[in-house]
């Protein structure tokens, strides 16, 4: 909202501006009534051999002119563009959004209310259900998890079995609505290098990867007094912290000696963004039913 | 209407050594930032073309550096040239300045020789049209002032009464832009290579399409309108076809286009008011721009046949035609429910080039086949025959460029507002860029064609000059 002042300024010197324009153009209004009007007088003036006629306005030019000027006063009074003159429509640009996302939503409340006695499980097992599970889920996660839900290095695969908080249709739903912060501190400081590369080499044991046997012993003693709160002593992982499964081959990054010991040493930091605001219960059902089918088949 | 530079000897010396230079770095920035353009056209069709050299060949670098290659050392020196030569010659006063005169064109290469060094280095303000860094900014600055100080100075000296239509527009562009600069380069500078705007959020917003679009229209097109006052009647020996049209038209024009910029913000955070009032007034804007194109055509009228004989004029007639038409799309898109479909698409990009190819460039061609002969005394350039083939290439390279684009900007803007039956979008992003394929390899091809044009004009020009070299050299011996 501008000041009363700032208000004023807009409004005065818009008008000004108008009003000196359209008296500049009648006061020069002299338009051609037919073709010998436009009969050669020059102005006197010459300018390296240039000389110029003054020939009348062209008339359809002069009243394109006055049409756009009077487009503008009726705009003016009708819209909000004169500083905090809001006009007489009282049309605003958020107004016309809430009102076309109410039409909205009152139309695709059909589309989805029809599933809404449904359970997660048999949504996922409904054809319908899941070409709009599709388009919503190419809409809105695939920039980030693929279009076919496969992740990517840093964004997790939702089709295969291992979750970091649970694929049962519940912790779904959180995953969606709340969105989740997966946070590994770093223990680059606390461990130092060799304690570092050490651990590296007892998680590469731990899922069964080629690995330095002597450096792994050294790291296991890390890995319990400093992993095994959030991973487990088992190195299984935890659902509630979002902690991954060490012991499997699946690789939120990559299973490069250098990415596990990035990840020890500078800790990891990820976030899938809550849904909640922008997508709503319906929408956020069909989709937990979706991701819950990618990893069924 | 004989031609002045017959009776030179009754002229004051005019200053035409500072004419060549800026025409003849013309033609090179113009070839230089059309292949630069030529260039990121292909990665868009090809994108393994960012690869070249990365860092520094990626697009995002590579961008910036077309738009100010052929907008301010293109555009820019066919400026300078333009003026210098028509300010002189109008008002019957040789430059006035001094060392000044000099400083503007050593001064203006050095920016553009910055640019190409900072801009692939990825050193930027990240503000469109303006993304020098500060030091470079004030450089520009001391030009500009320069530059104000020579052309004012000699409409001061001038000995006719009266100042010539084209000189209003250079002069309004010269000052517009000095105001347009200053304001929206203010930065807080953090070293050497990095600064900070010195607004924030929607302000910045605002104060930088105040400024880009008031690029576009006193950069872009009041100076370009100084351009073809002077030459389309001399090249036509025709009278400028109206005086008070003149009058009516240059000061709607400068004075609405002011309130255009926010236009180019509409269903943003910029304030309802502000994106309302912007877009009537670019409405408004629709007649005074046509003023300069009716005053331009009709100049030619009762020589019209000369058109059938001579390529620089047709350059000079149909630039206002692709200006007209340019000049009526940009009104069109600023209504908000076009926007609404235009906006981030292909469309905004064909605009741009229908004015930059068919407008700016063509005109400034045109005024170059007829100030390099004039230069040198010559009545045309080396070959005119080259000058009509550039013509047709320059006309079918804008045509093929702006048709894509509006092919394509029109399938983008379709494609993204459409929706399934259960409010889902039906394309994704990407499936709008997979299918834009065909428009962008035709735009290549356009801008390729147009490119090639620039080349047969260098060395048209090259000739031209050599020719006059020649002339000399065989002519001293004779006299001794």
């Amino acid at each position: 909202m501008l000041t009363t002042f700032w208000s004023w300024w807009v409004i005065i010197l818009t008008v000004t501006n108008l009003v000196l324009i359209t008296w500049l153009l009648f006061a020069n209004k002299k338009i051609a009534v037919n073709e010998e009007d436009t009969e050669d007088q020059t102005t006197g003036h010459v300018y390296d051999g240039i000389e110029e006629y003054d020939n009348p306005l062209p008339k359809w030019w002069f009243q394109m002119f006055v049409i756009t000027l009077v487009f503008g006063v009726f705009y003016f009074a009708l819209y909000p563009s004169l500083g905090n003159f809001k006009g007489f429509l009282n049309w605003t640009s958020i107004g016309q959004w809430e009102g076309e996302m109410e039409v909205a939503n009152a139309k695709y409340a059909e589309t989805f209310g029809q599933y809404k006695e449904m359970s997660i499980e048999e949504i996922a097992a409904d054809p319908k259900a899941m070409k709009i599970g599709t388009r919503l889920f190419a809409n809105n996660c695939s920039v980030c998890h693929g279009a076919d839900g496969g992740g990517a290095e840093g964004f997790p695969n939702l089709t295969d079995k291992d979750w970091l908080y649970g694929g049962a249709p519940e912790q779904i739903a959180v995953s969606i609505s709340n969105g989740r912060m997966g946070n590994m501190p770093p223990w680059g400081e606390v461990l130092g290098e060799d304690g570092v590369i050490n651990t590296a080499e007892y998680v590469r044991k731990l899922s069964g990867l080629e690995h330095d046997a002597a450096k792994a012993e050294a790291g296991a003693t890390h890995f319990a007094t400093v992993c095994a709160a959030c991973h487990g002593a088992d190195g299984k992982g935890m659902h509630v912290l979002g902690a991954p499964n060490l012991t499997d081959d699946v690789w939120l990054y990559n299973d490069s000696r250098e990415a596990i010991r990035h990840a020890i040493r500078n800790g990891r930091a990820n976030v899938m963004p809550a849904q909640v605001d922008k997508l709503r219960e319906d929408k956020i059902r069909m989709l937990t039913a979706y991701v819950y089918g990618l990893s069924q088949e | 209407m004989s031609s002045n530079l017959a009776n030179a000897g009754e002229q004051p010396a005019y200053n035409y050594d500072i004419v060549r230079k800026f025409a003849v770095m013309t033609v090179v920035w113009g070839v230089v930032g059309m292949a630069v353009g030529v260039l990121i056209a292909s990665q868009l069709a090809w994108p393994a073309l960012n690869d070249l050299l990365q860092p520094f060949s990626h697009f995002g670098r590579l961008r910036p550096l077309h738009t100010n290659a052929v907008i301010f050392a293109f555009g820019g020196c066919a400026l300078f040239a333009t003026s210098y030569y028509v300010v002189q010659r109008t008002c019957q006063a040789p430059l006035f300045g001094g060392f000044l005169v000099p400083f503007t064109f050593w001064g203006w290469q050095l920016v553009i020789l910055c640019a190409a060094i900072t801009l692939p280095l990825g050193m930027t303000s990240s503000k469109e049209y303006a993304e020098l860094e500060w030091p470079i900014d004030i450089l520009i600055t001391l030009v500009w002032v320069a530059y104000g100080i020579v052309f004012f100075g000699t409409i001061v000296k001038r000995k006719t009464s009266h100042i010539y239509v084209a000189n209003w527009f250079f002069g309004s562009f010269i000052l517009t832009i000095a105001v347009l600069h200053v304001v929206n380069s203010a930065a807080i500078p953090v070293t050497m290579t990095k600064s900070y705007s010195a607004y924030a959020g929607a302000m910045d917003a605002m104060i930088q399409w105040w400024y880009g679009h008031n690029a576009v229209g006193f950069f872009l097109t009041a100076g370009f309108l100084g351009i073809m006052y002077y030459f389309v009647p001399k090249q036509a020996e025709r009278p400028v076809f109206s005086y008070r049209l003149s009058i009516i038209h240059f000061w709607a024009l400068v004075s609405i286009y002011i309130w255009a910029g926010p236009h180019h913000l509409h269903y943003t955070a910029l304030p309802d008011w502000t994106q309302g009032l912007g877009m009537v007034m670019s409405l408004i804007l629709l007649a005074p721009s046509w003023g300069g194109m009716i005053n331009g055509i009709m100049t030619l009228s009762g020589a019209w046949h000369k058109l059938r004989t001579d390529p620089t004029l047709r350059f000079l007639v149909v630039s206002l035609s692709f200006y007209g038409m340019s000049t009526f799309e940009g009104p069109m898109m600023s209504i908000k429910t076009v926007n609404a479909l235009s906006h981030y698409t292909d469309w905004t990009v064909g605009h741009v080039h229908s004015g930059a190819l068919g407008w700016v460039a063509m005109v400034s061609i045109g005024a170059l086949y007829h100030l390099i002969p004039a230069l040198l005394g010559r009545k045309e350039m080396w070959s005119v025959k080259l000058v009509n083939l550039h013509f047709w290439m320059a006309t079918i390279g804008t045509v093929l460029y702006i048709a894509s684009m509006w092919v394509n900007g029109i399938l983008q803007g379709l494609m993204w507002r459409a929706f399934n039956a259960d409010g889902t979008l039906t394309y994704s992003f990407v499936s709008s860029v997979e299918a834009s394929y065909p428009g962008h390899y035709v735009r290549v091809l356009g801008g390729f064609i147009f490119f090639s044009g620039m080349l047969f004009m260098a060395f048209n020009t090259y000739r031209t000059f050599a020719a006059e070299k020649d002339a000399n050299a065989s002519a001293q011996p004779q006299s001794a």
